[in-house]
């Protein structure tokens, strides 16, 4: 979907509640987003996704330094998530938590789970990061055509799979 | 085993599909509007959703088409190990036509997002339509729980016996300070969103919705329209959820939400009770000629139809429409939306001839018998 304003993508979906003529749905792109929250008065965010929009206004334009960061794993930029506010793995918590604990407090009520947590003990953080990073790899192996390579990599990609999972089934 | 069973592939796009499942769920009216348990002239449905991903998986974002795949089987044949989901149906939703994906999206069982996306991704659904679990969504999963009226703690205690159940088998990313690692930061922590569905046409009329919405969105609960996120507030139903995910436990976050809900039940009949003190001739006037419109109508729209639906609605829950039982209201909310429109017609229609079968299908069962029964097909 295009914004509404111009060719970008749109990657804000605000729904305008108070508006006189009743709710209104925006489609925007991250600039008119950021144009449109920023004449809103400092009444919260309507919506989720504006809440979103709105932390990463707020957060203001980062370092080059920081928007060129990318996550050794998966390979996402801090640029990338700024723009679609979607992350690219769940090691991006780690990588980028200097840049996002900020937005989490702003978001939520505090940065820390209080909540459920998982009966299993964990696997090992590490080879859940390895997995992703050679699933990464093996993509791109098979973009550049590169089968033997690819091949290689889906060998160690069940390799891990096996060792790591007690009942491995597909 | 008949646990997760493939869908029927081959078919797709061609036709309305005869399917035994489809069948059967057209004709039924769907959780969500069932109409049953407590205050439900008002609430509609009480729904949680839990967001979890894979640990060894990118996000969605990241994955390409293999890992898409590779995700999907994971779960499926996870899920086909798991003995208490051996009733449950799997459909791969990118073998769906159409108009079967945007039927299972009007029962509220998938969301827009996954009927839309590309690639590899399904739904698996309960026959009794209580909880559906949606794969390679936004989240690699979203486990849904509905149920019909005001019942969160109930809701709330399948859906955590049901992720527990998935638990037992996949390993989902979680991180011990910020929990269940999601796609999206807004929804990291619990990954859950507490919906309660609402129907509250007199605020709506005497103009006081907003001023409420206002109110509410101080004390960190957000209103959506009938199909989530940035759907319009069709029919006059609102879903009020929770708009945080960090840093409270569950069942914190469902108060949040559980507290809300009886003060808007308390605005709505307030609003109800000065209509009918200070307007009734009018109001009556009003839900009269919107049945009216409904059972003469030879095209009407989707929206038209809502519209009216739920002044009519209003009328029966307060007394002033009663030769129309509510449940068949509630039934047509459904049934005139266009996927199942085509699905009980037993053929794909255009726009135009689906006002004219909409309109028909209304005049049908606002009138004579049918006005009082809710065997709808």
């Amino acid at each position: 979907m295009k914004c509404q304003y111009c060719e970008k993508p749109a990657t804000f979906h605000i729904t305008e509640v108070l508006g006189a003529d009743g709710p209104q749905v925006m489609h925007l792109c991250e600039e008119h987003a950021r144009t449109f929250l920023s004449k809103e008065s400092p009444t919260p965010a309507a919506t989720i996704a504006g809440a979103l929009a709105k932390q990463l206004k707020l957060g203001g334009k980062p370092s080059a330094e920081t928007e060129q960061k990318e996550c050794p794993v998966c390979g996402i930029s801090f640029f990338e998530f700024r723009n679609t506010g979607r992350l690219g793995c769940p090691y991006d918590y780690t990588h980028f938590e200097s840049e996002l604990e900020p937005l989490l407090v702003n978001i939520h009520d505090a940065p820390r789970h209080t909540g459920k947590r998982p009966q299993r003990a964990p696997v090992s953080a590490d080879s859940q990061a390895t997995l992703i990073q050679l699933r990464r790899e093996m993509e791109e192996a098979v973009e550049r055509e590169d089968y033997e390579q690819a091949s290689e990599i889906r060998d160690r990609i069940r390799d891990l799979e096996a060792s790591g999972n007690r009942g491995s089934d597909d | 085993m008949n646990g997760v069973r493939p869908t029927q592939s081959g078919r797709r796009k061609s036709n309305v599909r005869r399917d035994q499942t489809f069948d059967e769920l057209a004709g039924k009216c769907g959780e969500w509007l069932r109409g049953t348990g407590p205050e439900s002239d008002i609430v509609i449905s009480s729904r949680i959703r839990l967001a979890r991903n894979l640990a060894d998986f990118p996000f969605i974002r990241r994955c390409g088409d293999e890992d898409r795949l590779s995700i999907e089987r994971t779960v499926r044949a996870r899920m086909d190990k798991i003995t208490e989901l051996t009733d449950v149906r799997y459909f791969d939703v990118d073998e769906l036509s159409e108009v079967d994906r945007q039927f299972f999206v009007e029962r509220q069982l998938i969301s827009r997002e996954l009927a839309d996306n590309d690639g590899a991704r399904g739904v698996a659904i309960d026959p009794g339509e209580q909880f559906s679990v949606m794969v390679n969504e936004e989240d690699h999963l979203r486990i849904q729980v509905m149920h019909s009226g005001l019942s969160l703690e109930t809701a709330w205690d399948q859906i955590n016996r049901l992720d527990d159940l998935l638990e037992s088998t996949i390993t989902y990313a979680f991180h011990p300070k910020y929990g269940y690692l999601t796609a999206c930061p807004t929804n990291v922590g619990t990954g859950l969103r507490v919906s309660v569905m609402m129907h509250l046409p007199a605020l709506v009329i005497t103009r006081q919705i907003d001023k409420v919405f206002r109110s509410l969105q101080k004390i960190s609960v957000t209103v959506r329209g009938l199909y989530g996120e940035g759907s319009q507030y069709t029919g006059d139903f609102y879903q009020v959820s929770n708009q945080i995910t960090l840093g409270k436990t569950e069942n914190e976050l469902m108060q949040q939400v559980a507290e809300v809900v009886p003060l808007l039940i308390d605005y709505e009949r307030r609003a109800r009770q000065f209509l009918i003190e200070q307007s009734e001739k009018d109001l009556h006037d009003d839900v009269s000629r919107a049945l009216g419109i409904l059972c003469t109508a030879k095209k009407i729209s989707s929206e038209e139809t809502m519209h009216y639906l739920s002044k009519v609605r209003l009328g029966v829950n307060l007394g002033l429409i009663d030769d129309v039982a509510v449940k068949v209201i509630n039934k047509l909310f459904i049934h005139t939306q266009p996927a199942h429109l085509q699905k009980l017609r037993g053929k794909l229609l255009g726009s135009s001839d689906r006002n004219i079968e909409r309109a028909s299908y209304l005049q049908q069962h606002l009138s004579g018998q049918g006005k009082r029964e809710s065997g709808l097909n």
